[in-house]
């Protein structure tokens, strides 16, 4: 038998121990979460007209301008929540708008004592994210300032609900 | 837009087949990789070996999926691969040494490793809830020192290599000190769940210390004193190593007080240096562990030190199975089957084993986490880490981190005894894993359940 089959079967030995690691790890990985994100809508049949996400809602839904693939990725939108008990939650911020509050069905739910049920809304206006209080009892925050009307949303700039902060991330 | 749902278990049992195929194909190649080596020609039997070997895993698989659906997915794969490896290895020894007909340990190894998966099978299907066990919490104390007690039997027990820790009936010999591990770990979850409130709560406190009365200290205390006694007596250090870890291990988990860690320590510590002092053969032990390299201990044993060499010779990425001289060091195929993976397959294979058993240890610590009734906790708490600690004691024994003590390493080592403890140690934590991973009952059969009148059931 050649050398260089026997190197080739040697090695090939080593990498596929390895492999067989690497894909237990893979499978313990779903261990050290509690819980997943999932998916929940699904592509609009065409010719409908868009739902509005958010029913109770008093500002009209802004038009928002069909973007191309390419332009919508420029803009940032991905909010990760820093500190609070979510810390290290990420979510992509849909055009359609997101939902945060201790309520199940928003969008992220938020697990803080000091959120109201729908506490606040992000949604698209003028190619950029805004967020509008939805009247919670303790207030949305923009840095130090309580928001009292739709204020856009900025990337590095932080949002705070109750104990929980947020930041808009490219 | 997307929702956050709670976390729902799977059984995973498909993951379990993908990975139990490759850990099959992983046997075969190294097989293959010897036969090539050794012989320069595809080995003939690889095939009915590779049919055996499925029909074993895939069978023991097909268990699973009949009586404990939600068991973890990973151990079963991990547990086959290592015993492959290790049956591949004895098998390359048989043939560095010429072996024939009954002096082939291969074969033996095999028909052990059979009668261990259909052991540890038996116990899956026998065993329908872990805590059955712990109706038998002294029954397993009685029977685990009984079984450390055996080989101290005149005419029973056998003297081997200085260590007084085999039974032989006739041509059988058989080591009960790794079945007594199991029965002890046993125990001590069962005893220790009844008294942990005592143990943690109830007693004096000295120098910032929780000392507990020694009516609930009692029982444990003779225990252990009983097995390390014997296994001084017996000369067999890594086993006293072992349970005394062990032991320490599960008090803490039992109480959260890591006074009992630091206790432990210091009793281990007082315990080896009265050791040191007082039995020539720990002193010998040491000498070869602090100085392997100087004259006397060369003439007492070079064996750690052949381990050694074979290890630097292997270097990173070893010389390929077949192509090293594991067969130079004494025990090979038992003691030392550490360092002849080291010089086939180098450090990074060795690292992909220890990887393994650091993997397999995971998933009985994650099965500890997940299940709901504290002797289950405690159950696979102790199992995951005496295999843990026996790990450590063997690899720190054989790379000098510790004194060299005679353990073997679990599924890899040559050994029936070893194998049927082990297989039936994964069997255990498997059905722990199948009742912490299951997932509750809905909602709605708890509400019908919180309706119903309160039942007063006798437990026991």
């Amino acid at each position: 038998m050649s050398e260089l089959t026997l190197t080739v079967i040697r090695l090939g030995l080593l990498a596929l121990l390895w492999i067989f690691v690497f894909s237990v790890v893979g499978v313990l990985r779903g261990d050290l979460y509690g819980t997943r994100v999932l998916s929940r809508v699904k592509p609009k049949p065409p010719g409908r007209p868009a739902r509005p996400a958010v029913a109770a809602s008093t500002v009209t839904e802004p038009v928002v301008p069909k973007m191309s693939r390419s332009a919508s990725k420029r803009i940032p939108n991905t909010l990760t929540v820093t500190e609070g008990s979510l810390a290290g939650t990420t979510l992509t911020l849909m055009e359609t708008g997101v939902l945060l509050g201790r309520n199940p069905e928003c969008t992220l739910v938020l697990n803080d004592d000091f959120a109201s049920g729908r506490h606040a809304r992000i949604f698209r206006r003028d190619g950029g994210w805004v967020v509008e209080d939805l009247g919670s009892t303790n207030g949305t925050y923009m840095g130090i300032t309580r928001l009292t009307q739709p204020t856009p949303v900025e990337v590095g700039s932080t949002l705070r609900i109750g104990k929980t902060i947020f930041e808009l991330r490219k | 837009m997307s929702m956050v749902t709670s976390f729902r278990p799977r059984t995973r049992r498909n993951v379990e087949l993908v990975l139990l195929l490759l850990a099959i194909t992983i046997v075969l190649v190294a097989y293959l990789n010897v036969g090539l080596a050794i012989g320069g020609q595809f080995p003939p039997d690889l095939i009915l070996y590779g049919f055996g070997l499925l029909v074993l895993s895939v069978g023991f698989h097909l268990v699973l999926r009949w009586r404990a659906s939600y068991a973890d997915p990973l151990m079963l794969p991990i547990a086959t691969l290592l015993n492959g490896l290790g049956l591949v290895m004895i098998h390359r020894l048989d043939l560095a040494y010429d072996r024939t007909g009954s002096r082939l340990l291969a074969p033996k190894q095999l028909i052990w490793s059979t009668l261990a998966v259909l052991l540890a099978a038996g116990v899956i299907i026998v065993l329908r809830d872990h805590r059955q066990l712990r109706r038998f919490t002294f029954t397993a104390m009685a029977l685990g020192l009984g079984m450390l007690l055996l080989p101290l039997v005149p005419g029973l027990g056998r003297n081997i290599n200085g260590s007084r820790i085999w039974i032989g009936i006739g041509p059988l010999s058989f080591q009960p000190g790794e079945v007594a591990k199991i029965l002890l770990v046993i125990f001590f979850a069962g005893y220790l769940v009844q008294t942990r409130d005592a143990l943690s709560l109830v007693g004096s406190r000295f120098l910032g210390i929780g000392l507990p009365r020694a009516k609930d200290l009692g029982p444990i205390l003779l225990a252990w004193l009983a097995s390390v006694g014997v296994l001084v007596f017996e000369k067999d250090l890594g086993s006293s190593l072992m349970f005394f870890g062990v032991f320490v291990a599960m008090l803490y988990v039992a109480t959260e007080r890591r006074s009992w860690i630091a206790i432990g320590m210091l009793l281990f510590c007082a315990g080896s240096y009265i050791a040191y002092l007082s039995f020539g053969h720990v002193q010998t032990r040491v000498l070869l562990w602090l100085h392997p390299f100087s004259e006397e201990a060369i003439a007492t044993s070079d064996q750690l030190v052949r381990g050694l060499m074979g290890m630097a010779k292997g270097g990173l990425l070893g010389s390929g199975l077949g192509r090293g001289h594991p067969e130079i060091t004494y025990f090979p195929e038992s003691d030392f089957i550490f360092p002849s993976f080291g010089e086939e397959i180098g450090l990074i294979g060795l690292f992909a084993l220890l990887m393994l058993y650091v993997l397999l240890v995971e998933r009985g610590l994650r099965t500890a986490l997940g299940v709901r009734d504290g002797f289950g906790k405690l159950l696979a708490v102790g199992l995951s880490f005496s295999m843990a600690l026996q790990c450590f004691v063997v690899v720190g024994g054989v790379t000098r981190v510790i004194p060299l003590t005679g353990l073997t390493m679990p599924f890899l080592s040559y050994g029936g005894s070893s194998l049927l403890a082990n297989w039936s140690l994964v069997a255990l934590l498997l059905r722990i894993s199948d009742q912490a991973r299951r997932p509750l009952p809905d909602a709605e059969e708890l509400a019908t359940a919180s309706e119903a009148h309160t039942q007063v059931v006798r437990i026991q």
